[in-house]
């Protein structure tokens, strides 16, 4: 198939285009703002059939997602940063209310200071959200976890963030091929609301008071929809694989057959990471790399599997949280790891507001977990590429 | 794997020259990936755009701090910035100017590397009556580098452009680029 010169952000919006959903309600923030521009230019080209809502805010945006979707219709919007922060109350909302709503989320440090470069503190404030998240290395995964992430939304009734890196991938030109339109609506099939609003002859009551009555018992339950949400990205990423041609699972696992110090990491910087470990490699250090590509649900089954039996393991997390023991995916991951007990575990804290991470930054990192087969870790959490 | 840099001045396409060049690349058969460097973006500032060419699929995703080319597309920015840092002892510089490149040579103290130099700001005003170098400055880099050829080049700025300023624009961004190529000067 031909491949295209495009961003990611023009990336998405194909996506967008190619989906066609029936509401999209969206306001402009940097770096988000050229996906709605891409959408746009196809709506008023007349490539799109849907209804573009410019409201006055993110929490309007989300708020007119939530009733457009509850009404029946497939909904899609964008947001970064301090749009997503401001969505935040109705974040929470749509994932309790079950609405497959898929948002691409461009990820850019939150203010303060303001900035408007990458770091996941955006994305990663909402992992408890209700959720599903999906985070891409590059732009022709951006566009897939798209379109996948509409189908897994609307088989699990759950929404999904789809999240690329602001800047580095969201503005930068690569290579994409583009599925065939066509295919991508087979693929994507129908929307069948679940009691839609406007289904007048079946009149339901949508966002009710719901006290110490029966609230416990409803989360519990949209917990179970975040479980089995686990087995349908499976269910839909076969789908998926057979008629694009794809081999994607919840992890990708580069060049971990006999790896024995192993990075995780999500997103864009996973690329450098290769280029780094195919470099060690052809010096015979047995490294791999570790992406998730799915992070919510957190897969924590396949996590262990992958990197139960390996020596020193570095997380990298793009995002601090402040007075936590390291950052979210480190937390995570040390956790599943806890009944395996054998890996050292380390973070590293990198990146933030867009600071630039390089292959000689991972590099340091191979050596540094590398030096840790023999000796204790004196510091679980570090900091990579900041002024001290 | 080819590392190009372009240097200009906000609103002088800079960006667009780099994302270009990428697309001629990519045309061609190989792999690519352009982008610019953001900061505080308004016209006149220092502006940074970046093109990797090669002939596998480019994975990494930090920025280039060794061009093996740079594009200046604003002379006056020789002096004001570090234009050759990072380059390789044989990189390529092309500078937008009036100067000779033993001039641009003498003034940055560069005596390494090949220089180029061609007059796209004077192009540009007589191709479109104002100072949008970048077109021009492709047709100078092609010349300099062959990295692409200057028909997959005319291609794509037809493709790109023809819908926003019909033939006629084009035909005068075509006539800019072959201008540079021709005139442009080694030295």
């Amino acid at each position: 198939m031909k491949k295209t010169a495009m961003t990611g952000t023009e990336a998405v919006a194909n996506a967008m285009r190619q989906i066609d959903p029936d509401v999209v309600p969206a306001y402009p923030i940097t770096p988000q703002t050229e996906i709605m521009h891409g959408y746009a230019k196809f709506l008023s080209d007349g490539k799109v059939t849907g209804e573009l809502i410019r409201v006055e805010s993110e929490h309007s945006a989300m708020s007119a997602s939530v009733g457009a979707s509850c009404a029946g219709a497939r909904v899609m919007t964008a947001t970064a940063a301090n749009g997503l922060a401001l969505m935040w109350e109705i974040v929470y909302i749509a994932a309790s209310m079950r609405l497959p709503i898929v948002m691409s989320v461009v990820n850019r440090a939150l203010s303060g200071p303001i900035n408007i470069h990458c770091d996941h503190s955006d994305s990663m404030g909402c992992r408890d959200s209700g959720w599903i998240q999906m985070y891409a290395e590059n732009n022709q995964e951006a566009y897939e976890n798209a379109i996948l992430g509409m189908r897994l939304a609307e088989k699990a009734r759950l929404p999904v963030m789809s999240c690329l890196d602001g800047f580095i991938t969201s503005h930068a030109v690569e290579p994409v091929t583009l599925f065939e339109d066509q295919s991508v609506k087979d693929f994507i099939g129908e929307h069948i609301p679940d009691h839609p609003l406007l289904d007048t002859d079946n009149p339901t009551t949508h966002g009710p008071l719901d006290l110490f009555d029966y609230y416990f018992e409803h989360k519990r339950k949209q917990s179970q929809g975040m479980f089995d949400a686990k087995s349908l990205f499976k269910e839909v990423a076969a789908e998926y694989n057979q008629r694009f041609g794809r081999d994607i699972k919840e992890l990708e696992e580069y060049s971990m057959d006999d790896a024995e110090t192993v990075i995780v990491a999500l997103s864009s910087t996973c690329g450098t990471a290769k280029v780094v470990v195919d470099s060690l490699r052809e010096q015979g250090k047995k490294v791999g790399l570790l992406k998730l590509r799915l992070f919510r649900p957190f897969p924590m089954n396949e996590i262990k599997e992958a990197l139960k039996s390996r020596k020193v393991i570095a997380v990298l997390d793009r995002v601090e949280s402040f007075g936590a023991f390291g950052g979210p995916l480190f937390s995570e991951i040390r956790s599943a790891l806890y009944e395996s007990g054998s890996p050292k575990i380390v973070n590293y804290i990198y990146g933030l507001g867009g600071r630039e991470i390089d292959t000689k930054m991972i590099e340091r990192v191979y050596e540094e977990i590398e030096s840790y087969k023999n000796k204790e870790i004196e510091e679980y959490i570090k900091y990579l590429g900041v002024r001290e | 794997m080819k590392e190009i840099k372009f240097i200009g001045r906000g609103g002088q396409g800079g960006k667009s020259a780099a994302a270009i060049l990428a697309d001629a690349a990519l045309e061609k058969g190989d792999f690519i990936q352009s982008f610019p460097e953001y900061g505080a973006e308004r016209q006149g500032a220092p502006v940074y755009a970046y093109t990797r060419i090669d002939q596998k699929e480019i994975r990494i995703h930090s920025g280039i701090t060794n061009p093996q080319i740079v594009a200046v597309l604003d002379s006056t920015l020789l002096t004001a910035l570090p234009v050759t840092e990072g380059m390789p002892d044989d990189g390529i510089l092309i500078v937008n100017t009036v100067e000779d490149p033993k001039q641009v040579r003498s003034r940055i103290n560069f005596h390494s590397g090949r220089v180029f130099t061609v007059d796209a700001t004077g192009i540009s005003i007589d191709a479109f009556g104002k100072n949008i170098p970048n077109t021009p400055m492709l047709g100078a880099v092609e010349k300099a580098t062959g990295l692409v050829t200057l028909d997959v080049l005319k291609k794509k700025i037809s493709d790109k452009f023809i819908r926003k300023i019909g033939q006629e624009g084009v035909d005068k961004n075509l006539n800019a680029i072959q201008r540079a190529y021709d005139e442009v000067k080694e030295g």
